[in-house]
């Protein structure tokens, strides 16, 4: 069955669509993973504008947030003054980032903007989680001891705040920062960003892992609902209809995921998320660099 | 060049005119359907379009979509990366292009009537935006425009069959397809005897978006910032009836 998707201009198998919303939303119910940096990369794959794509992924992970935060918050995971500055950063740079996202459709180079930058970050997190997922195999009998609550040139910054569900004292200024940092990829990429934000918070802020996730989905709903208000408003190009099947089939795939994920083993799981993301990373690479059919094209941001 | 074009073309549409008059025109075409819809289950659509031309000569057809400006963009490696450099922006492109006829043109088609109503997509007449940008390499993005857009299934090169019936009653069918654009097309008759223009008709088809798809894009386009408010607010209430949902089970 076609359904004609309204913003996007074009016509696409319903099931089709419902089938990846719940592939990837079971691969990031199992994982824990947001899914966002592996949807709109497919989306791209089916021939959806990558404007478009971006920004209504955004709209589709502002639902998986919400449902993802609620949980988190009724077992009181969310430290909600950390998000505060987290999501004041990530506003700012969420704004910032669909302004560049306009700039840089008038300019023809969106398109290669949004696709350079999932090559690098894919390519970053697959290797990272590819290198770990083999570590922790071959050690998994070793119990690895890290930790320890170094003192760097990050607690003499200026404007140190107390974050008690943290039980932190840090300066605001890095929390702002990180914020800005994934509000920015966030308008330009079409992902949460929870998978540079969630390191940032253990590794750099040092916040205990249990209030990490819950307090990176709080800020990541703000983010993406800013980020789907200005595409809507500066480029048109939030397609509710596509939002609406992706949502339906993400939130059954994510259950079916949870359940799935509790009866398998973690390193080989990640391994294969790791390959998973690394063969979308070659696929990206290789249309970037293979020599199109046609080296002109038409068109104001999307086309390909 | 231009100029000259232009008051050519305006004399035969004027000449043309008393021809009309004088021979009460002799074509008739009609749609099946003035109207092309795109609703929620648009995946393209066939056109019937029919008519009657009394007396012998050929038929050609054009199916000309809306004009807007196009920009045409051009890839160079950089690094081992296609990336878009040059472009240019061409004016008077028509979204659509389609023709007809009941056999080949260039058996009874001459080159300067195809030429002045720009019959053909090598006498497409579209040109840049900046004038200065006029150089040899100019006419690769022109080829590139047509090429482009019959890739897209927008622009047909030979024309589509037209049917003669019994008592010169013509048929002819057209495909739009899915990534149609939405807007007024002008659908031209022409009737060649001889190798002259004997008459001319022109028809007009209104393709829309109709429906739900049409009130979504319109809501999209005309009050963006209410529409942004409830994409976030339809995703809040599908996480939220998500979570509720699971909890229960």
């Amino acid at each position: 069955m076609q359904i004609y998707l309204p913003i996007a201009e074009m016509s696409v198998n319903v099931f089709l669509l419902l089938g990846l919303g719940g592939g990837v939303g079971m691969l990031s119910g199992i994982f824990g993973v947001g899914g966002g940096f592996l949807m709109t990369p497919l989306l791209f794959f089916m021939g959806i504008p990558s404007a478009v794509a971006v920004a209504t992924e955004a709209n589709q992970i502002v639902a998986s947030s919400v449902s993802g935060v609620l949980a988190h918050w009724r077992r009181g995971n969310v430290d909600v003054k950390m998000g505060g500055v987290l999501l004041v950063g990530g506003v700012l740079g969420s704004s910032f980032g669909v302004w560049l996202f306009s700039v840089l459709r008038e300019l023809g180079q969106i398109d290669l903007v949004i696709k350079l930058s999932y090559v690098i970050f894919l390519t970053i997190i697959g290797s990272l989680m590819l290198i770990e997922s083999i570590k922790s195999m071959r050690a998994s009998k070793r119990s690895v001891k890290s930790k320890a609550h170094h003192h760097t040139w990050m607690h003499g910054l200026p404007f140190k705040m107390r974050f008690r569900k943290s039980r932190l004292y840090v300066s605001a200024l890095l929390p702002l920062a990180i914020g800005f940092f994934v509000g920015l990829l966030a308008a330009i990429m079409g992902v949460g960003g929870g998978f540079v934000m969630v390191p940032a918070m253990i590794y750099l802020l040092g916040m205990p892992t249990s209030v990490v996730v819950g307090t990176s989905l709080l800020q990541i709903i703000f983010v993406t609902a800013n980020v789907t208000l200005l595409q809507s408003v500066n480029n048109q190009t939030v397609d509710v209809v596509l939002a609406m099947l992706l949502m339906v089939g993400g939130v059954i795939g994510a259950q079916i995921g949870t359940r799935i994920g509790g009866h398998l083993k973690g390193e080989q799981l990640r391994g294969l998320l790791a390959l998973i993301v690394l063969g979308v990373c070659a696929k990206l690479t290789f249309d970037l660099v293979v020599t199109p059919i046609d080296l002109y094209s038409l068109g104001g941001g999307g086309g390909h | 060049m231009i100029r000259r074009i232009l008051t050519l073309f305006i004399c035969v549409t004027v000449f043309g005119g008393f021809v009309r008059a004088a021979n009460a025109s002799e074509i008739t075409v009609d749609l099946a359907d003035p109207v092309v819809q795109i609703t929620a289950g648009f995946s393209g659509t066939d056109l019937l379009l029919f008519g009657v031309a009394p007396g012998d000569g050929d038929i050609v057809i054009v199916i000309r979509g809306p004009i807007h400006d196009e920009i045409v963009r051009k890839k160079d490696r950089v690094l081992g990366v296609w990336v878009n450099k040059d472009e240019i922006t061409l004016e008077d492109v028509p979204a659509f292009y389609a023709m007809a006829s009941n056999r080949a043109l260039d058996e009874f088609l001459p080159g300067g009537i195809a030429n002045i109503h720009q019959i053909g997509l090598e006498n497409l007449q579209f040109n840049p935006k900046d004038k200065s940008l006029v150089t040899e390499d100019w006419d690769h993005f022109r080829h590139a425009l047509l090429r482009n857009k019959q890739r897209q299934e927008l622009y047909t090169w030979d024309p589509l069959p037209l049917i003669f019936k019994g008592n010169r009653l013509f048929r002819t069918k057209v495909r739009f397809p899915a990534n149609v654009s939405v807007g007024t097309f002008g659908i031209e008759t022409y009737l060649i005897r001889k190798g002259e223009l004997v008459d001319s008709h022109t028809t007009l088809l209104n393709v829309r978006k109709f429906g739900v798809e049409a009130s979504v894009y319109d809501f999209a386009h005309r009050q963006s910032f209410a529409y942004g408010i409830l994409a976030v607010l339809i995703a809040c209430f599908a996480g939220w009836a998500a979570n509720a949902a699971f909890r229960k089970t």
